[in-house]
């Protein structure tokens, strides 16, 4: 099964905000394909189209960048990393020029450095810098340029007072136009990256502006709140929306009983905004450090995961039975745990809201059992619980506003909070979360499984579905399968990836489902077709084969984020990202869930305990439903 | 309005006649004994354009006509393209073949939509004399064009914000390299020419290329138009050779007497009387053919105003020198206007302007600080003496 054919290039972002294709020179052959060049005397060889700036990379030689993103196409727009060539009268973006004949690169002639200051210069003269009261103080490119490229003064002014108003009219994502740079990282992230096409540069001139259709509100626009704008832009010009305030102001409160749900990939990232190299979860000292904040309990959203795999899971076996049965079923079924993949396909393909699964996410799923079951069993009135979730996500701000999303009968999570801001809670207390005591979650939602850690990266839900279904279903161990229970195919950054996996025998069903089904009898031989997509132009590709009945039509479950490389490279998470960063993050959690004793969702005994004292019916029974699944609201791309 | 006599003589498509009996390489050959050289304001050597793209492997080709004609002090292509589009039309047919590009689109700026109509009219006429078509003259070339309305950006007279305005986005230079001649329209070789450099060529094709040569000087072979404008007796479209100095073109139009002359629009350079002497030439004061003439009551510093706000106006914005640049620059002639500028600021602004030439990302950028650096340089003491304000205030005000 082949990748759906790419979409007409033209369709898509312009040529200047497009990865360049360069032709091959004439006389490729004859130099074979490598080029020389020197750059400030030393001489490199590199492969040719090599721009500049990757060249000087591999000899670690410093130019600086700002509208350059490892992630995103050349846009060569700021002119920062511009060097001087021999023979040419003008300086070259060394982001963009490639090198295709022997040349010679100097970077820090009078020329180049009186330029990178002008270019500075301006950006200041423009940029309303309130750094002291910035979220990205001491995380911003503009600062770190200013530092390293020696600006003393303000050659050309620097405004004293904003200009324009704030948008905060996303429950997700907040704009603030004075700090742009136009650098325009976020429009390429949202028309090519992700071909959303939230953001466009409006106007021309100096009075170029990033906005929004008709510059309407972004809460109002077709925005999916997947905040990747966010994680790119290079100073405080997109920031989440903050609700660290009441947070505080809630734990604070001794009226109220505020718990915490702390998801896998903030876990594996937030070491990055304390100085640590990506890689190192710090999951159980984030836990004593929570406490210490003054959060009553701490709980693990992997708990909720494995949940959501038992819900979801025999969700698709009962789409299935229709199927295989030749009655009308919505397959494939798509993964619904991504806030912003689902509101995606709220906009963007509204028809097909029914293949969703009905299960609600992990972080909700928790919120209604904690303010009805958890209130319950520890005589709490659910008016006085307040649920924090930390999210590496940004749209799951969006998620837990959702009108729907009250099956407990109040607000089911009442903050999302992501990485950065939790990082910013832990620093305003002053305490050293890397060297914090490690400690365990709290009961009852205490044990997690390996299955529900993968759930950060793209490939984990399949992965945890899979190990849960292929058990229940065969009564075999899946480690006759995966060694290890490692379902490799479905892991790894490649943008669709899919699996068939033929059924080799069916056994038992498991008392948890019995009320649902009598045997697998149905099941026997049968071939799953799986895929996995991440990042919303992946998920677009796919939509497009299966609206053209290609291939991907012809799956039974396809996992979809809505984020490049899940949930570790979530809106909500640490900055900068980059693809190293986030296979660091992803080695992390593949590695946590290894180290777990349990390893698959239904061996979860917090989870069986829940069902065997309060969802009594089982997965997608009449309490489920209630508390655990949900409806979408069909939203098109039409604005008011 | 003068007519442009060569034009006016040359007989229809004798060029194209003459193209069409050669293979690639002897159109190639011609147009590079010629020394032609675009004649939009660039001056970049047609042969090695037209050599470049004739010499990329791809299938699909396109020969783009420039009439976006949007330099100030240009109108020397309105004229030929009213008054000569055959010639034109004959010029990209030869350029197609010497190239091998099928396809061909006349990018005609929005302010000539009211040419449009005698343009498609000329097509049509031309389709039907099998001058366009699939079987040209039936030599077994196939070409044909269509006409694409600009919207007003001066920007889009730029080769690759042209290829992106065709391709329907914002106009917007491209980074280069790769160029259009390699990855153009549609990521297919291009050639885009100016609609003057086209009709020269026809011309060319059909005379020879000694006898473009027995014009103009070694390095700036040939005749060009030239669209005069300003303080002088008769303003209008000349043909005149290249390497023909200021004060012969002042006399021929009848601005002995001028104070300045604007040479290459906005974007080219200001030649004070003392640099009458120059030629106008690729090698010396380059143009795509627009010379305004300043005659002496003329206010030097009000030219810059103006020339910064039409740059500013016509910025894509995409860059950080030209999109914040231009505003700074044009804000130190506010400050020399109130006689607020200090010797100080305004050598920053001479660097910023040194900068913008270097680091922008296009022409516009690179040529906008033109006018700001030489009538600085050429004219400083009637810019420096503005509304007297006393030194001593001048260094309380702390500029």
């Amino acid at each position: 099964m082949t990748d759906p054919a790419p979409a007409n290039p033209s369709r898509r972002a312009p040529a200047s905000q497009q990865a360049q294709v360069l032709p091959a020179p004439a006389n490729a052959a004859a130099i074979g394909g490598s080029v020389s060049l020197t750059i400030n005397g030393t001489a490199l060889k590199v492969p040719l189209g090599t721009t500049i700036l990757e060249a000087a990379r591999t000899a670690g030689i410093q130019i600086p960048t700002l509208c350059h993103h490892p992630d995103l196409c050349i846009a060569g727009v700021c002119r920062i990393c511009c060097v001087e060539v021999e023979g040419q009268r003008t300086l070259q973006a060394a982001c963009a020029y490639p090198v295709t004949a022997p040349i010679k690169v100097s970077t820090h002639t009078r020329k180049v450095r009186q330029a990178r200051r002008h270019v500075l210069d301006l950006l200041l003269s423009e940029h309303f810098g309130e750094c002291y009261a910035c979220g990205r103080n001491l995380n911003c490119e503009l600062q770190s340029l200013a530092r390293d490229y020696g600006v003393d003064g303000f050659r050309f002014g620097h405004p004293e007072r904003p200009r324009f108003p704030i948008d905060r009219s996303s429950y997700s994502v907040v704009r603030d136009r004075d700090k742009c740079i136009l650098c325009r990282r976020c429009v390429r992230t949202c028309i090519d990256l992700q071909e959303v096409g939230t953001l466009e540069v409006l106007g021309r001139s100096d009075r170029s502006r990033i906005g929004t259709f008709l510059e309407k509100p972004l809460g109002g626009v077709v925005c999916i709140n997947c905040g990747q704008c966010i994680n790119r832009c290079p100073t405080g010009a997109l920031r989440a929306n903050d609700p660290t305030d009441e947070v505080w102001a809630a734990i604070q409160d001794p009226a109220k009983h505020v718990v915490i749900q702390t998801a896998p990939s903030p876990r594996a990232a937030i070491g990055e905004c304390f100085g640590l190299p990506p890689g190192r979860a710090l999951t159980l000292e984030l836990n004593t450090a929570l406490r210490l904040c003054g959060f009553d309990k701490v709980f693990d959203t992997n708990f909720a995961a494995d949940l959501t795999i038992m819900e979801e899971t025999t969700e698709l076996l009962l789409r299935l039975r229709e199927a295989l049965a030749g009655r009308a079923a919505a397959l494939p079924q798509f993964s619904s745990c991504s806030p912003g993949w689902v509101k995606y396909l709220e906009h963007f393909h509204p028809d097909y809201l029914p293949h969703l699964s009905t299960a609600k996410s992990p972080q909700q799923m928790f919120g209604a059992v904690i303010k009805t079951w958890y209130a319950h069993q520890h005589g709490l009135a659910p008016r006085d619980i307040v649920t924090v979730a930390l999210m590496p996500c940004s749209a799951k701000k969006f998620e837990c506003n959702r009108p729907e999303m009250d099956a407990s009968g109040f607000k089911d999570v009442d903050y999302g909070l992501t990485t950065r801001e939790l990082a910013k809670m832990i620093s305003e207390t002053g305490l050293d979360l890397v060297h914090l005591p490690k400690s365990d979650f709290d009961a009852p939602f205490g044990t997690a499984t390996g299955s529900g850690v993968i759930f950060g990266a793209t490939g984990g839900v399949m992965e945890a579905a899979l190990r849960t279904l292929l058990e229940l279903v065969t009564g075999e161990p899946v480690e006759d399968l995966y060694r290890h229970a490692d379902i490799t195919p479905v892991r790894g950054f490649e943008g669709i990836k899919h699996l068939e996996l033929t059924l080799p025998r069916v056994g038992p069903v498991p008392a948890l489902l019995a009320p649902l089904f009598t045997d697998w009898d149905w099941l026997k031989g049968a071939t799953l077709k799986l895929a996995v997509a991440h990042g919303t132009a992946n998920a677009r590709r796919v939509m497009e084969d299966i609206q053209r009945g290609g291939p991907f039509s012809r799956c039974h479950f396809i996992e979809f984020m809505g984020c490049p490389g899940g949930c570790l490279g979530g809106g909500g998470q640490p900055i900068p990202t980059s693809p190293a960063i986030r296979q660091a993050r992803a080695d992390a959690i593949y590695q946590e869930d290894s180290s777990y004793p349990i390893r698959k969702s239904h061996e979860n005994p917090d989870v069986q305990k829940l069902y065997r004292e309060f969802l009594t019916e089982g997965p997608c029974g009449p309490l489920s439903h209630r508390l655990l699944h949900t409806r979408y609201t069909a939203r098109g791309r039409y604005i008011e | 309005m003068s007519a442009i006599p060569t034009f006016s003589a040359q007989v229809p498509e004798a060029g194209l006649r003459a193209a069409l009996a050669l293979d690639r390489a002897g159109i190639l050959a011609v147009i590079a004994a010629s020394g032609l050289r675009g004649r939009g304001g660039a001056g970049f050597p047609t042969s090695v354009k037209w050599n470049l793209a004739a010499s990329a492997q791809a299938g699909r080709k396109f020969m783009v006509c420039n009439a976006d004609e949007g330099e100030p002090g240009t109108f020397k292509d309105r004229v030929i393209l009213m008054d000569h589009p055959g010639l034109v039309f004959e010029g990209m047919t030869i350029a197609a073949k010497a190239i091998g590009a099928r396809e061909g689109i006349l990018f005609l700026r929005g302010e000539y939509a009211y040419l449009r109509g005698g343009l498609e009219q000329a097509l049509a006429r031309r389709r039907d004399q099998g001058l366009l078509g699939p079987d040209i003259l039936g030599s077994g070339l196939g070409f044909d064009l269509r006409i694409f309305m600009g919207a007003g950006a001066y920007i889009c007279g730029e080769e690759t914000a042209l290829i992106e305005c065709l391709e329907g986005f914002r106009g917007e230079p491209r980074n280069r390299p790769p160029f259009p001649v390699d990855t153009g329209f549609l990521g297919c070789p291009t050639v885009v020419n100016n609609v003057e450099t086209l009709a020269w060529a026809a011309c060319i094709l059909d005379r020879g290329a000694a006898w473009f040569r027995s014009s103009g000087t070694v390095p700036s072979s040939g005749r060009k138009l030239f669209s005069v404008s300003g303080d002088c007796a008769r303003p209008g479209v000349y043909e005149l050779p290249l390497g023909i100095t200021v004060a012969e073109l002042l006399r021929e139009v009848g601005g002995e007497g001028a104070k300045a002359v604007q040479i290459g629009g906005a974007a080219g350079q200001c030649a004070p009387a003392r640099e009458f002497g120059r030629t106008l030439a690729f090698e010396d004061i380059p143009t795509g053919g627009s010379v305004i003439v300043f005659g002496p009551q003329r206010d030097m510093l009000e030219v810059l105003r103006n020339f910064l706000e039409f740059f500013i106006d016509e910025s894509c914005g995409q860059c950080t020198p030209c999109r914040l640049g231009n505003p700074k620059l044009l804000e130190g002639v506010e400050r020399l206007r109130a006689g607020r500028c200090s010797m100080a600021y305004l050598n920053e602004l001479r660097a910023l302007g040194e900068t913008m030439q270097v680091a922008s990302k296009c022409g516009l950028g690179q040529s906008s600080p033109n006018a700001f650096l030489s009538i600085v340089d050429h004219f400083r003491d009637e810019i420096m003496g503005r509304n007297a304000v006393p030194a001593r205030a001048q260094a309380k005000a702390g500029r």
